[in-house]
């Protein structure tokens, strides 16, 4: 299969730069928001960070494989989704709060 | 990859016989929980353990016909069936305590059970595979059914919040591990264990071998976090206080084992070469989880909390033996993360029946007086935490025997003294249940009450076995545990 051309002037290295600005803003999210439902989409964020390191790379290396890599990622992705978000309204049901401070209950 | 497409041959099928069954096991209970209606809930706990039993042949089978399968994603080895046999024997055995306690808790469903079997499933293709695509996907295979079943009593505060702990920090592990597989793969071009392992070690390859550190330090993030191991060890005692008993239980143990069969597997094959690199960060990893285990277990007065902070430092012992990075260090950690299940399921499968409706009795003082309203039971229970200890005669000395040897084996002499200083902290708290069971005197309330069901009576007869054989005999499962630690590289 011949390498569909980029466009030009965009070196794959700003690909690499962009998903790792991503996946740090997810991790500054997961590690600095309040509310559940934000900490949960920073680790979304983080994952499709993932998903651009795979498809360059799998440019770079002229195979499919990194391509079918980003589908099983967002399969994942997307149950993750579901049962965490099921288990978001669960403890909101269960507490009537999102706030990440306030889940505490189990001694430390 | 897809260029010269071949249909897998039927002996590739029955390679991962044991995933099928579990896969179609899970749908059909489901099915048929719809199909029965309410009143039949009770058969829903045998026809689970039939598929399980299903399964465990057929794990057998196809440890039979070792070979790899799909395109080499997966390899069935002696090593990858002694997991799978190992996370099967323990679901069977969750499954086996968690009926009457369901039934307890007013929860008896499908679901539950449909759940262990897909996370089972899990377990099985991470003992089995030989990818890091399938690394990842088996992890969270596994992870996402214990999510839930963490929170499965959904109107309890502390489910709810064992498993939103549970999430939260399991998926912010998961995407490091993702994120340092990405970069292998930018490196190397390839997630076939193998080839990275060749890549790595040929001459002709340029790569900058602090960039695959930095791959490999992202994916031991996401292993210690599976495994508990620290710095990554923070949300086991939490999650293992909050969840089901049943499902601390199996929590401690299947998922565990699974976690550090593959952390083994790509350590020992894709990054052997760079072992001087992560030795000494896993050097400082496997002390500090058992200090931080042992000392913090001290100070407990929960039994779910104290069994989950012994869990961490257990972990501590078996990363002992994953710094040995020889064949005799995996071979031990085989032995240890197998003792370890039977004797730590024994031990929940009692506090399971102990905990009493909506689990009101997790003080290690509600346990006085234990020995003198069900001596047999208390005997059990003494049974296995000296087998947590590490007395003679119980798995749990062979364990940490072949851990310590292969350790010292390796030259890590530090390494073992601190371990067995911690084994010997490890034994005051362990001795201190003991002690309350049979020298303090009863108090008005205690859950100890009841008869013991039957499939909690028969978890513990086989963790009892299990921890016997393993400890009188355990050359048995040794030899098969080091005839499987040739991992090919």
């Amino acid at each position: 299969m011949p390498p569909i051309p980029l466009p030009t002037a965009v070196p794959l290295t700003y690909y690499l730069i962009l998903s790792a600005i991503l996946f740090a803003l997810g991790v500054a999210g997961f590690l600095f928001r309040k509310s559940l439902i934000t900490v949960f989409m920073s680790i979304e964020l983080m994952l499709n960070a993932v998903n651009l390191t795979f498809v360059t790379f799998s440019y770079q290396h002229k195979q499919v494989d990194g391509h079918l890599f980003t589908f099983f990622v967002m399969v994942v992705a997307a149950a993750e989704a579901a049962v965490g978000l099921a288990i978001i309204l669960t403890v909101f049901k269960n507490r009537g709060t999102l706030a990440v401070d306030e889940i505490d209950s189990l001694k430390l | 990859m897809l260029v010269n497409f071949t249909p897998p041959s039927a002996s590739e099928y029955i390679r991962v016989l044991p995933e099928i069954l579990l896969t179609v096991g899970g749908t059909i209970l489901m099915i048929a929980e719809g199909l029965a209606g309410e009143r039949h809930r009770r058969g829903l706990a045998p026809m689970a353990l039939a598929f399980l039993l299903l399964a465990l042949g057929g794990a057998v089978v196809a440890g039979m016909d070792p070979g790899p399968a799909f395109n080499n994603m997966l390899t069935v080895d002696g090593y990858a069936t002694f997991f799978r046999l190992l996370v099967l024997i323990v679901g069977i055995l969750s499954v086996l305590i968690s009926g009457s306690y369901l039934t307890r808790e007013n929860a008896d469903s499908a679901d539950y059970y449909a759940l262990i079997l897909f996370s089972l499933c899990g377990q099985s293709i991470l003992a089995s595979a030989n990818e890091l695509i399938m690394v990842f996907i088996g992890l969270e295979i596994s992870s996402i059914a214990t999510y839930v079943l963490a929170g499965f009593l959904r109107n309890d505060k502390r489910n709810n919040e064992a498993a939103i702990k549970y999430f939260l920090l399991g998926s912010f592990a998961t995407a490091f591990l993702l994120y340092g597989v990405g970069w292998i793969y930018g490196v190397t071009g390839t997630t076939n264990l193998q080839e990275i392992h060749r890549f790595l070690t040929s001459s002709e390859s340029v790569y900058s071998p602090l960039l695959v550190s930095a791959c490999a330090a992202m994916m031991f993030v996401g292993f210690a976090f599976k495994v508990s191991a620290a710095p990554f060890q923070g949300w086991a005692p939490d999650v293992y206080q909050g969840a089901p008993a049943p499902v601390s239980a199996f929590m401690t143990a299947a998922p565990k084992a699974a976690a550090f069969a593959v952390f083994l597997r790509v350590y020992s094959i894709a990054f052997s070469g760079l072992t001087e690199r992560w030795q000494p960060i896993l050097w400082v990893s496997a002390m500090a989880t058992m200090v931080i285990g042992n000392f913090a277990a001290l100070r407990q007065d929960n039994i779910k909390r104290m069994l989950a902070y012994s869990s961490v430092a257990h972990a501590g012992y078996v990363m002992v033996a994953v710094v040995a990075h020889s064949e005799a260090g995996v071979a031990a950690a085989m032995f240890y993360l197998a003792s370890y299940a039977f004797m730590n399921l024994g031990a929940f499968a009692i506090v399971t029946h102990y905990v009493g409706k909506g689990e009101r009795y997790v003080g290690i003082d509600d346990m006085a007086g234990y020995a003198r309203q069900q001596p047999l039971i208390a005997a059990l229970f003494t049974w296995f935490l000296l087998s947590l200890i590490g007395v003679p005669l119980t798995g749990g000395f062979f364990g940490k025997f072949y851990v310590f040897k292969s350790a010292i084996d390796s030259n890590l002499i530090w390494l073992t003294v601190l371990g067995l200083l911690n084994s010997a902290v490890a034994a005051y708290y362990y001795l201190r249940i003991i002690v309350v069971m049979y020298f303090h005197e009863p108090t008005n309330e205690t859950g100890a009450a009841g008869p013991v069901p039957a499939g909690v009576r028969l978890a513990l007869i086989g963790s009892a076995i299990g921890v016997f054989v393993l400890g009188v005999m355990p050359s048995a499962v040794l030899e098969f545990a080091n005839r499987s630690a040739m991992l090919s590289r």
